[in-house]
């Protein structure tokens, strides 16, 4: 589910980026008040075991394919929402970093999707209120298994959301939910029955560390339905905010969602979107390369001021392909060139 | 089980070379992730269709290899465990996106196609990007450029921390992994009636540890707080490193170097 870099956009990227560090500054605030100073090492070496437990193999009964643990929701379950969350930040970083698991410029989108619901959602408001302080073992796997669940269903439909927004990726919306939301159900299924082993055995071997989190503050005291509620909202303004923001970027973003559903409801025809319209007119530094022939019908609603065609690259001109293709060429055998230059440069 | 053994080789890998005292590995951990990070936001902004404008970029990545001494083979294998998946998702643009938008002699090309390699030559440089900024710097020196950068403490500490006992965990892992495949007669996985016993033992171990690593940590003074070295000397070469490579980057980004190369080549002026 690591989203990366090449199917983002820098307005989604940013946009995320920036949600994810306010969450971060809040979750470290949080960690501190708590003045429990045995958690900063627990945290850390509790990041290493899960970034470790990813890359076990467990065999799924039946079907001879085997999966993996995410680990969010089984972090929370240990360290409580806030320690948990910087944990699952700390190990995507580590693994776009090291492993380009995850683009940079997506890690906001990652640590959102993948820290963020399961910390803050899907544990507070699932598993929390089905398990409560005296958890049993049908407790433990109903609620490991429907809190992991939704966790990467909802984490599912960030990544369909965020790389819809982002206009990279020509697959349209139903077809993206339609790849991304089952086989996330299969795998949030055995994410959850994993999760459920290893937190059975725990309560069993040493229930005194599952007390100390699920004795804490329930952050999950509102009622599903108000929670459900806001989420919907929020959702809806993530995506009309968004839309429109991503409609007046000079980025020459193009609207898959416009084009797959024709749908012009996200429709920004205001004063303000007139003055972004113009003044992205004004710093709009590159032509757009718009050389779709666009039909009327998939025009989107919202679109971006008419460039000069005539400085459009490519038109279709099979002069201007070639000499492109052959400056390519050319400008990657100088760059090998120059980089041979500079490695017999830099042994001397 | 193979993963795991693949994966801290790989760590330690890149641990080493970070280690080397090049150029590159002399400069600053803030002029490199500044670098990295404009980098990144530059080669995402390109729309899906300017293909040709993303070329002179590989300029950074060649370069960082050349003067860094970095094994080119070692972040190709890299390249080719991320790849397959942003490769499909990339290989739908073609189903979708009919329309032609260019030709090179005969042949018409499709905005799909031309997407797809946009996608594909996006993925090489942003990936590379972030492999080179960790073969060159370390994770200690990013951390403390994290820090620069006004990342809470918090996160810092937990990542450094992390990052030390990835090591030895993977370690342990490795070791019971192997003791479980032994006894048992499959070698795919991990059955399911040992699921929560195996991950299970090696959570409580881990908790056992860090209870230890707290006491180590009494006994050496812990009083709550841990200083991060926030020490940060800024050279020349940082200096024109950090002015050149972003120049050169918003250069690539107004400029179609490979189209007016090739328009000068074949006449097009």
């Amino acid at each position: 589910m690591h989203m990366a870099d090449a199917l983002i956009s820098p307005v989604i990227g940013g946009t995320m980026w920036a949600a994810t560090a306010g969450l971060v500054s809040y979750a470290a605030k949080k960690v501190q008040q708590d003045i429990d100073e045995q958690k900063v090492p627990l945290m850390g070496v509790l990041g290493a075991f899960v970034f470790a437990a990813q890359m076990i193999n467990f065999t799924i009964p039946g079907t001879g394919s085997s999966g993996h643990i995410g680990g969010g929701v089984l972090l929370a379950i240990l360290l409580g929402p806030h320690a948990a969350f910087l944990t699952i930040a700390s190990i995507l970083t580590v693994q776009s970093l090291f492993f380009a698991d995850g683009g940079l410029l997506a890690l906001g989108s990652n640590i959102f999707n993948m820290g963020f619901i399961p910390c803050y959602l899907a544990y507070p408001f699932i598993y929390k209120p089905l398990t409560k302080s005296n958890p049993s073992q049908r407790k433990i796997m109903l609620g490991s298994v429907l809190a992991a669940v939704v966790g990467l269903q909802l984490g599912a439909f960030g990544v369909v959301l965020e790389t819809l927004f982002s206009g990279i990726s020509e697959l349209p919306f139903s077809t993206f939910a339609l790849l991304m939301q089952p086989i996330h159900l299969a795998i949030g299924f055995v994410e959850g029955l994993i999760t459920a082993a290893v937190v059975t055995f725990v309560y069993h071997a040493a229930p005194e560390i599952l007390q100390k989190t699920a004795l804490t503050q329930p952050l999950g005291s509102t009622p599903m339905k108000n929670v459900l509620v806001v989420l919907f909202i929020l959702a809806l303004f993530t995506g009309g905010a968004l839309s429109w923001f991503a409609s007046t970027n000079p980025d020459g973003l193009e609207w898959s969602i416009f084009e797959v559903s024709g749908e012009e409801e996200l429709q920004a025809s205001d004063e303000v979107h007139e003055f972004f319209a113009q003044l992205q007119e004004k710093i709009a530094f590159l032509p757009d390369y718009n050389f779709k022939q666009e039909t009327p019908a998939a025009q989107p609603a919202a679109t971006e001021p008419a460039s000069d065609k005539s400085t459009a690259w490519p038109a279709v001109d099979a002069g201007t392909s070639v000499a492109g293709l052959v400056g390519s060429l050319i400008t990657l055998l100088l760059a090998l060139f120059i980089g041979k230059g500079l490695q017999v440069a830099a042994r001397r | 089980m193979l993963k795991l053994e693949s994966n801290w080789l790989d760590l330690r890998t890149l641990d080493e070379l970070a280690l080397q005292k090049t150029f590159i590995h002399k400069l600053n951990a803030c002029t490199k992730l500044y670098t990295t990070l404009i980098f990144v936001v530059i080669v995402t902004s390109f729309s899906k269709y300017e293909v040709t404008g993303l070329i002179p970029l590989f300029f950074y990545p060649v370069a960082l290899i050349s003067l860094g001494n970095l094994p080119i083979h070692y972040l190709c294998k890299r390249l080719l465990m991320i790849a397959p998946f942003i490769i499909v998702i990339g290989l739908f643009n073609p189903l979708f996106d009919h329309v032609p938008v260019t030709a090179v002699g005969s042949l018409m090309v499709t905005g799909g196609w031309l997407s797809f390699v946009g996608i594909t030559l996006k993925l090489m440089l942003t990936i590379t990007a972030a492999l080179l900024l960790v073969a060159t710097t370390g994770i200690n020196s990013i951390c403390t450029a994290l820090s620069k950068l006004g990342a809470p403490k918090p996160i810092v500490i937990q990542i450094l921390f992390m990052y030390r006992y990835i090591h030895v965990l993977l370690e342990e892992f490795l070791t019971t992994l192997q003791a479980y495949h032994q006894r048992s007669f499959q070698n795919n996985g991990v059955h399911y009636k040992a699921w929560g016993s195996l991950l299970g033992q090696l959570l409580l171990r881990t908790m056992a540890r860090a209870q230890r690593i707290y006491q180590a940590m009494l006994c050496r003074g812990y009083d709550g707080h841990i200083g991060i070295s926030t020490a940060m000397v800024w050279t020349t070469q940082d200096k024109l490193f950090l002015f050149f490579w972003p120049v050169f980057f918003l250069f690539c980004r107004f400029v179609n170097i490979p189209q007016a190369l090739g328009k000068l080549l074949t006449g097009g002026f």
